[in-house]
């Protein structure tokens, strides 16, 4: 397709996409892996990386490649569940904000404000408390959704507050084209772009604050993600003991994936800037 | 001949500043005006006189302070959502050719759209015939058209498209908003000449709004002059423009650059410093730059006075000619 | 008579874009001769979209890319020395902006920073222009200019957004004059204004040119301000001056079939009869045909104009005309 090529030009589209992929078939060959995550013991202990074991064994007894490969296919998991989830929420909030204006734009941007204001990581930390023995991969995300969707929401209303006073509304108008085919069509194209990019970048801090929680001991430590791999290292005292190859893949592996959605997300945004969309289109 | 259009009593009022200093300003100031038929009915007058705020009420896009809008004898009672009615008759042009289309859209969506919601069509050749017939009538073709982004198209040949846009639902009045500012002078014309066309052969009304004098003069019936929010003088195009009768129209039709070096402008011209000081005068708001300006001007607001078909709002106007109020 | 200000020698200067691999070259200026005289108000007219913002940007020094200067020069005459503007180091260009040169571009009621007073714009630039002057100074300096001009004091202490269109654009031309310059450039000051403001801007300019004596290049597509204003014009279409006379001549006996269309698709006052437009649109400058740029849209084109570009001829004295039709109109009277 002619958008990739184009993305493709932009080296950091390219070399993010491919860290991404790489990463995605690493997360794809967990539904291969011979041992099941959560059991303890299946392989002798603190080994180094081998022929047989690639990226070593852990005091656990596990064997690091295949977790790993768990590890980033649920931290994906998560963080695609709880942005996409809160995209959506944001463009509702923020376009209906936006066009409808009057109180009911103000009441939902107090709304968000709330959601803005409240000192986050407490909440979180209060509620993952609450529910952790029944939290699974999807409560954890949907969790971290609700209080991603805010700051966006805001964005969103006021690009549409501006758009709404733009000439082509009262076009589309004198069309006859109602109000939510009027936002669809005509605001949607210029709203992709902050969303794709938006989305990206809370991919990225879901990861982050999964980490951190896991770090706290506040998730199911069973599941392995980046976060619960690293805490287990660290509790484990594997710096110290120098099992480097436990501590350093979950986080080289979280580098690679923040490091490939930062690229993904700026080279994309850029792209579907509408200031450079103009300029290609028709060209 | 009843009117296609009536105007009464129209004002606005807007309330700017902050919590400290409020003001208030009557863009639209108690107007009345009637638009016929197959005419061309020009309201002119400077930037910010309170033009566009007024296509903007007809249009439903402002709510009135008070005043009423009055079409084909129906009182406007719209929501929101439902023009369709309104706009089947009503259309509207506006200033920006570039601004009028979504950059990011392909023109002929709107063309469709329209099409779709008025029901113009049955299937999507009809639909294509019908596009491209309206094309036509203002020098395009859908050939021309199809598939292109507003950006591949010059300011003239954009605004001559949202013409055609505007004339698929068979309007009766067009409102056409400055639509010919942005447009090189030596491309008027032929936008212009299009309005001429559209009067003529298919008995569509224009409402123009514009500052240029030459081009309204040129293409209009009747035209009334705006200042600050007031009409100051209303009549046949022969009438006003070339005898004048208010100070401010002299004041405008004087400063018409003429395209002659030999007719250059002899006398300097006062210019306001605010615009904001002239809409809270009391009085009549031209007082201030009036070169006629008497006593009686300061303070109180002069009525409207009929002399033969020429509506005229100055004191310098005896009282006992007709009186309009 | 020949007290050149500004001279440019086959000025060409081309935009070079790349979006996305595909590269675009847009011939904005190709090939401009032309000499600007001392104490005159020269007029470029012509379309959007023809490259007169270009030829501006070009005489003023100011050509960033995208924007090349491909070939020519453009000479400044400072103290009666021709100097080459792109020999020219960043200092002395900078120098020589706002005190022998300024600019006051489209849109220009922009130029004031919309969040502090007028008069510290006025001491903005009075102070980037050396001098030493404290701020009293300064707006002692801006309150004798402005006073000069005719603009009320009182609005050096307001804010941009508080004085209306045309008093803004009337600032920014008396912001220009301030250093005396002996070239102000002005791109379309009257566009967006209305007919009452576009005269008292117009005025102001008059006036600036008759106090100071210097030259003013004005650029507008809009022939009644040249017509009021303009001492000479150039008629410019896709990237070339076709036409240049004094005003008289250029509004009285045209003779380039585009200047014809230019001045003949004005309304008149006290005349409704129909009157047209030059028929189809300017060539995109990107992709401009061979040949006369203008041979799509005339009506009296010739098999040469197809093939080749029309050298420019000298009609009369003062009068230059790059058209084929010079020869013809020759080789027939001669024969």
């Amino acid at each position: 397709m002619k958008i990739l090529r184009d993305l493709f030009k932009d080296y950091r589209f390219g070399i993010s996409f491919i860290i991404l992929i790489i990463l995605l078939i690493f997360a794809c060959l967990s539904f291969f892996s011979p041992y099941d995550p959560t059991f303890w013991g299946d392989v002798p202990r603190d080994l180094k990386p081998s022929m047989t074991y690639l990226l070593g064994t852990n005091s656990k007894g596990q064997d690091i490649f295949w977790q790993a490969t768990f590890a980033v296919r649920n931290s994906l998991i998560i963080a695609l569940i709880a942005s996409s989830v809160s995209r959506v929420i944001a463009v509702l909030v923020g376009m209906v904000a936006g066009y409808k204006g009057g109180l009911t734009g103000r009441i939902l941007m107090f709304v968000s404000d709330v959601f803005l204001v409240i000192p986050l990581f407490l909440v979180i930390v209060m509620l993952a408390m609450l529910v952790r023995d029944k939290m699974t991969l999807v409560t954890l995300a949907l969790l971290l959704a609700v209080f991603g969707w805010a700051w966006d929401a805001r964005i969103i209303r006021s690009q549409i507050l501006s758009l709404r006073e733009r000439e082509f509304t009262q076009t589309a108008v004198l069309s006859g084209t109602g109000t939510v085919p009027l936002v669809l069509k005509e605001y949607m194209p210029f709203t992709t772009p902050l969303v794709f990019s938006t989305l990206i970048n809370n991919m990225s801090w879901v990861i982050g604050l999964e980490i951190t929680l896991a770090f706290l001991g506040l998730v199911n430590m069973e599941i392995p993600t980046l976060g619960t791999m690293l805490q287990w290292a660290i509790s484990y005292q594997a710096v110290l003991l120098g099992y480097w190859w436990w501590i350093l893949t979950p986080i080289i592996l979280s580098i690679l994936l923040f490091v490939a959605l930062y690229w993904l997300s700026v080279s994309i945004s850029e792209y579907l800037d509408p200031r450079t969309r103009i300029q290609r289109v028709g060209a | 001949m009843q009117a296609l259009l009536e105007v009464n009593h129209l004002t606005k009022t807007f309330t700017l500043g902050n919590i400290i200093s409020r003001v208030r300003i009557t863009a639209v100031d108690n107007i009345s005006f009637h638009i016929k038929p197959a005419e061309i009915f020009a309201l002119a007058g400077e930037s910010g006189c309170g033009k566009s705020t007024t296509a903007r009420i007809i249009l439903g896009f402002e709510e009135p302070t008070s005043g009423e809008i009055i079409h084909k004898g129906k009182r406007d009672e719209k929501q929101r959502n439902e023009k369709v009615w309104f706009t089947q008759g009503i259309q509207a042009i506006f200033q920006d050719p570039f601004g009028t289309f979504n950059p990011l859209r392909i023109v002929d969506r709107y063309f469709f759209e329209t099409v779709q919601q008025y029901k113009l069509a049955e299937t999507k050749e009809d639909a294509v015939k019908l596009i491209d017939r309206k094309l036509q009538a203002v020098g395009l073709s859908y050939a021309e058209l199809a598939g292109r982004y507003p950006s591949e198209f010059s300011g003239g040949q954009l605004q001559r498209i949202s013409i055609a846009r505007a004339l698929l639902t068979d309007p009766i009045l067009m409102i056409a908003d400055e639509p010919v500012s942005m447009v090189d002078a030596s491309l008027r014309m032929s936008i212009v000449n299009l309005f001429k066309k559209l009067k003529e052969d298919l008995g569509v009304s224009v409402l123009y709004i514009t500052h240029d004098l030459a081009t309204a003069y040129y293409v209009s019936d009747r035209i009334a002059i705006m200042f600050r929010g007031n009409i100051v003088e209303e009549g046949p195009v022969e009438q006003v423009l070339i005898h004048p009768k208010h100070p401010y129209t002299k004041l405008l039709r004087e400063s018409i650059p003429e395209v002659d070096p030999n007719m250059r402008w002899r006398e300097t011209v006062n210019l306001s410093d605010t615009e904001q000081e002239e809409y809270l005068r009391k009085g009549c708001k031209f007082a201030g730059r009036c070169p006629l300006v008497m006593d009686i001007c300061k303070d109180v607001v002069p009525e409207d006075i009929y002399i033969e078909d020429v509506l005229v709002k100055c004191h310098l106007y005896p009282e006992d000619s007709q009186d309009a109020s | 008579m020949t007290n050149p200000i500004l001279r440019t020698e086959q000025l060409k200067a081309f935009y070079v874009l790349d979006i996305h691999g595909e590269q675009k070259v847009v011939k904005a200026v190709n090939q401009v001769d032309l000499e600007i005289q001392e104490n005159e108000v020269y007029g470029i007219a012509g379309e959007s979209g023809c490259g007169k913002t270009t030829l501006l940007k070009a005489l003023y020094g100011a050509i960033e890319p995208p924007l090349r200067l491909i070939g020519g020069k453009v000479f400044y005459f400072v103290d009666g020395l021709g100097l080459d503007v792109s020999s020219l180091g960043i200092e002395e260009k900078r120098k020589l902006r706002w005190e022998y040169v300024s600019y006051v571009p489209q849109g220009a009621m922009s130029v004031f920073n919309p969040v502090i007073r007028i008069k510290e714009t006025f001491w903005d630039f009075i102070n980037s222009h050396g001098g030493g002057k404290t701020r009293d100074e300064s707006f002692e300096i801006a309150r004798g200019q402005l006073h000069e001009l005719g603009l009320p004091v009182e609005i050096l202490d307001a804010y941009p957004h508080q004085l209306s269109g045309g008093m803004r654009q009337r600032v920014t031309i008396a912001l220009a004059a301030l250093l005396k310059p002996r070239i102000i450039i002005c791109d379309e000051p009257t566009t967006a204004l209305d007919v009452v403001v576009q005269r008292g801007v117009v005025q102001m300019l008059k006036d600036v040119q008759a106090k100071l004596q210097n030259s003013i290049i004005l650029v507008t597509h809009d022939m009644g301000v040249q017509a009021n204003v303009a001492d000479r014009i150039a008629i410019m279409y896709a990237g070339k001056i076709v036409e240049e006379a004094s005003a008289e001549t250029i509004f009285g006996s045209p003779f380039h079939p585009y200047t014809q269309y230019l001045i003949n698709s004005l309304p008149k006052f006290g005349d409704k009869s129909t009157r047209e437009s030059a028929p189809g649109n300017p060539p995109s400058l990107s992709d401009l045909p061979p040949g006369c740029p203008f041979h799509v849209r005339c009506p009296y084109v010739l098999e040469i104009c197809k093939e080749q570009m029309p050298a420019t001829s000298k009609l009369e004295v003062n009068h230059k005309v790059a058209c084929w039709l010079v020869e013809e109109r020759q080789d027939a009277s001669s024969s």
